[in-house]
């Protein structure tokens, strides 16, 4: 029986970047910053009111996850905007919006009532897209 | 390409902005010695209206989340080696006793006990840092080469 999600991946094309975009503009947590040998860092981050859920943001560079070839196409696609990855949950969505523009956050989706509720949609600094959505009850669906 | 929201969708834009603005004004003042009076006035709100909609917008009274900023900012400062005294006032607190309390309340545990764990981490993390990263990631990204 699976209990938890612990620990997910969002590809970035510059990690440093990637830190700053997480940490100060999304308000998110740092859980782990750890150098591996001398080229490489281990750095998740998680959520403010989820902290154990670690978010790994691992930079698309040329390895052994990325060959050459490899390692150019995840980048076209990240910069794209083709990976979506996640819902992200906020108390007012308007709000969230508001905080995130004046820091300079880019939203290819302002708030907007759907069938399924108020929802926007933003970038990080590599091209990768995510959904805001208010805390649903979904017990009470 | 951005898309910003119309004024016609959004007819309290007005209000989150100054709402926000108040959210702005406690992150970047945490340190100071600022209370919901303060803050109100940032924004130009009559106290309880003030109260009532940010709690709306954050789900935390702008005390509760003044609060809760400058524990999250204790945590890192105690992290990153400070003193529990210098933490203290370095994130807006007058009493040690009375951030020792709060701290303890918030997290769970002392700020001495946190910054025990801290270091302990810390000794442990540079003596084995692949001990913290979980195996299938060391071996997917080479990293056990």
């Amino acid at each position: 029986m699976i209990t938890k999600l612990s620990h997910t991946t969002i590809f970035v094309i510059d990690q440093e970047s990637a830190y700053d975009f997480y940490t100060n503009k999304l308000g998110f947590n740092v859980v782990d910053d750890i150098p591996v040998g001398t080229d490489a860092r281990w750095l998740t981050v998680s959520p403010p009111e989820q902290p154990d859920l670690r978010i790994n943001l691992f930079p698309i560079t040329v390895g052994k996850m990325f060959p050459k070839e490899t390692a150019q196409v995840m980048i076209d696609l990240v910069k794209n905007g083709k990976f979506g990855s996640g819902v992200f949950e906020c108390e007012d969505v308007f709000a969230t919006y508001e905080e995130l523009r004046k820091k300079g956050v880019e939203f290819v989706k302002p708030p907007k009532k759907e069938f399924y509720g108020i929802e926007a949609q933003f970038k990080d600094d590599s091209g990768n897209w995510f959904s805001l959505q208010p805390r649903y009850n979904y017990d009470n669906l | 390409m951005e898309q910003v929201l119309k004024n016609k969708d959004y007819p309290k834009a007005y209000l989150y902005r100054r709402i926000v603005q108040s959210k702005l004004f406690i992150d970047k003042n945490y340190m100071k010695n600022i209370d919901v009076s303060n803050i109100s006035d940032e924004a130009n709100f009559s106290k309880f209206h003030f109260i009532r909609l940010f709690k709306q917008a954050f789900n935390k009274t702008p005390h509760q989340y003044l609060t809760f900023v400058r524990i999250e900012k204790a945590k890192a400062l105690l992290q990153s080696n400070k003193s529990i005294t210098d933490t203290c006032f370095l994130v807006g607190f007058e009493s040690v006793s009375s951030f020792s309390g709060l701290f303890k309340k918030h997290v769970g545990i002392t700020p001495s006990d946190f910054l025990k764990q801290c270091k302990k981490r810390k000794e442990n993390v540079k003596r084995a840092p692949l001990s913290f990263i979980p195996g299938c990631f060391i071996t997917n990204y080479g990293w056990d080469k």
